[in-house]
């Protein structure tokens, strides 16, 4: 558990976006109104080159969060040791406002997948998951957030939803949560159960940031509609919708636009931060 | 049912494997092409990182081969660490070992300076010289001076015409390559890694500066072999490419 | 080669050198970075292009690989020996390899 003296996300309740080093130079002239800004941890792992020195001059005008997507928090096996080493060096110095993490698997018998694999929600896996966390917040020196997936299929192994499985991660380590709204959205289509009841059951007083992104659609073998997380294109309306239903029961968040695949040119990718802007905006203080 | 993480990279990787028991649908059914999803996205990621990481190799063989040869690779030879800016480490040899490849015996040397461009620009930032700080010098003191070398220098030795491929296949309007050896130099002012051709001898000697041998001692070794090596042409590579970062001089014993 | 005589050869070069990357230091101000920074980005969406359709968007056929004429490699001539073997490591050495 972690005092509350190293609770310390410090995201603004306002609009952020991923970066990208294509956008650079607009940011710092243009930036509407985003405050903050997201990056993926492993892409600053390097030993320096202009990766460093662009998030060095970024983190002197916003607040950054960052990101891992590689350290396999749902693994079978122990943490890699040197990735948790590089996390540590990269937080230590960035000084981040906020620091989060994925509820996936990525590595396994020293192999990388370069992809967030899915979980059986059960007892062995909650332990092993809090164990990590534990493990990663005594390391890095912060708290975590931990963030929801996107589901494609379900394990027939899993005894927890998994709100229940995320508040209880949340109550063991004193980690703090970030919900993807389009996540729920994209599971709750898959797995066919309604994302606002998803919502109501989920811890929200734990959240420290939420994430948007766009999704692909598809079809599994029975013609049912599959939605596949891609963040390649621009927020669908029932994604924006549902982040007006949790942002009514949470209050003001600070609220990331995720866009990896297809990045759009600034304007595009800011016109996403404008409309959370409004989001933000249509709630009361 | 449980589902090892031990199985369900093994279904991932081997597309013939069956989709592990005890994946679902939302009705409780197989997950079936649901599955398919996570093994798309491990292959396409990784090839899209090939693609990306090797865009040299990728134009001389054509993107459709890329696809191919990096759907082997990746399979042989998964990523071992969370870093995808260095993946494909190990790809020089296979495509050495790649058997319908042996009669483009460069790709190998190529893919090798494609990964040094890229160890060049995530290599750690250094202070270059003032490139007066040399001509300043006694000749003497010259003589015996050692020199320390930027992170971000790479050097490729090749027994073929890396260079002009690279340039060939990069900028417009270049010529094709002509049958000869090539050495590569990387240097990276600022930024930007660039790769140079390598004047003959121009190797050798900074392989001996880098070994820690005086201006003097590696000027005649690299002399003796190659008696055309031009010095001038060499430095002046690494200064125009910050590549010195110090200058030592130790004066012989008395 | 005298002593004296490398010394001014050195002396000289080192001159030249300094002198040549003053006049070229503003034109490599403007670099390519040809890619690199694109190369290698980590992220944790789902692969560009990526469906649950089992062989469309992926080659799966693993070993089965096989070479198709294409890329540039095909206009890079580097004649094949007479007797069709595959001519690696064909191109002409430098002096470098021969005994000093």
């Amino acid at each position: 558990m972690l005092d509350d003296a190293r609770r310390q996300n410090r995201l603004p309740t306002a609009p952020g976006v991923g970066y990208k080093p294509q956008h650079y130079a607009e940011i710092l002239a243009q930036p509407g109104p985003v405050g903050w800004l997201e990056i993926h941890a492993e892409n600053y792992m390097g030993d320096g080159g202009r990766p460093l020195a662009q998030l060095r001059h970024l983190s002197e005008r916003f607040p950054i969060s960052v990101h891992g997507v590689g350290l396999s928090i749902g693994g079978e096996a122990s943490l890699d040791a040197e990735h948790l080493a590089r996390l540590k060096h990269l937080v230590g110095w960035l000084n981040p406002a906020s620091f989060s993490e994925h509820l996936a698997w990525s590595t396994h018998d020293s192999q990388f997948l370069n992809d967030l694999l899915p979980l059986p929600y059960t007892d062995a896996t909650l332990a092993r998951i809090c164990d990590h966390i534990d493990q990663v917040q005594e390391t890095v020196g912060r708290q975590m957030l931990l963030e929801n997936p996107s589901s494609y299929l379900a394990f027939s192994e899993s005894t927890w939803s998994e709100p229940d499985f995320l508040r209880e991660a949340a109550r063991r380590t004193g980690c703090g949560l970030l919900l993807d709204v389009n996540n729920v959205f994209v599971s709750a289509t898959n797995l066919n159960y309604s994302p606002q009841a998803y919502i109501d059951a989920y811890p929200l007083d734990q959240v420290g940031e939420i994430h948007l992104g766009g999704h692909d659609e598809d079809q599994d073998d029975h013609g049912q509609p599959l939605l596949i997380d891609s963040h390649g294109r621009a927020v669908v309306d029932p994604v924006w919708a549902l982040l007006d239903y949790v942002l009514d029961r949470s209050g003001p968040k600070p609220v990331l636009i995720e866009w990896d695949n297809d990045v759009p040119d600034w304007p595009t990718l800011r016109a996403e931060a404008e409309r959370a802007q409004s989001a933000l905006d249509r709630i009361p203080a | 049912m449980s589902v090892s993480q031990s199985e369900f990279r093994a279904a991932l990787l081997d597309p013939a494997a069956p989709v592990p028991e005890g994946l679902l649908d939302d009705q409780a059914r197989p997950a079936g092409r649901r599955f398919s999803v996570y093994r798309n996205n491990v292959a396409v990621s990784l090839t899209e990182a090939m693609h990306q990481a090797f865009p040299v190799i990728t134009k001389l063989l054509g993107p459709q081969n890329m696809d191919g040869l990096a759907g082997i690779y990746l399979r042989q030879h998964p990523p071992t660490s969370p870093l995808m800016m260095f993946y494909g480490e190990n790809f020089p040899e296979f495509l050495a070992g790649t058997e319908q490849l042996a009669h483009l015996g460069y790709l190998p040397d190529v893919a090798r300076l494609e990964l040094a461009l890229r160890r060049a620009y995530h290599a750690a930032d250094s202070h270059p010289i003032a490139p007066d700080a040399l001509a300043a010098m006694p000749p003497e003191d010259l003589m015996q001076a050692r020199l320390g070398f930027a992170p971000a220098m790479q050097l490729i030795r090749s027994d073929w015409p890396i260079h002009a491929i690279w340039r060939f296949n990069t900028d417009d309007g270049a010529p094709k390559p002509e049958p000869v050896a090539q050495d590569v130099l990387i240097t990276r002012p600022e930024f930007d890694p660039s790769p140079h051709l390598l004047p003959p001898g121009g190797f050798d000697w900074i392989t001996a500066m880098q070994a820690g041998q005086t201006i003097g001692r590696a000027f005649e070794a690299t002399t003796a072999r190659t008696p055309a090596f031009d010095l001038g042409a060499t430095l002046a590579l690494l200064l125009q490419g910050s590549a010195i970062t110090s200058v030592t001089i130790e004066r012989p014993e008395t | 080669m005298s002593n004296t005589a490398k010394t001014l050869v050195i002396a000289s070069a080192v001159a030249a050198a300094v002198a040549g990357s003053a006049t070229t230091a503003t034109a490599q101000a403007k670099e390519k970075c040809y890619g690199i920074s694109k190369a290698g980005q980590n992220d944790c969406a789902a692969g560009p292009g990526t469906t649950c359709a089992g062989t469309s968007t992926v080659d799966y056929q693993g070993n089965a690989w096989t070479l198709v004429d294409a890329g540039t490699c095909t206009d890079i001539e580097l004649p094949a020996q007479a007797d069709g073997t595959p001519r690696k490591g064909s191109l002409e050495p430098l002096e470098r390899d021969l005994p000093a």
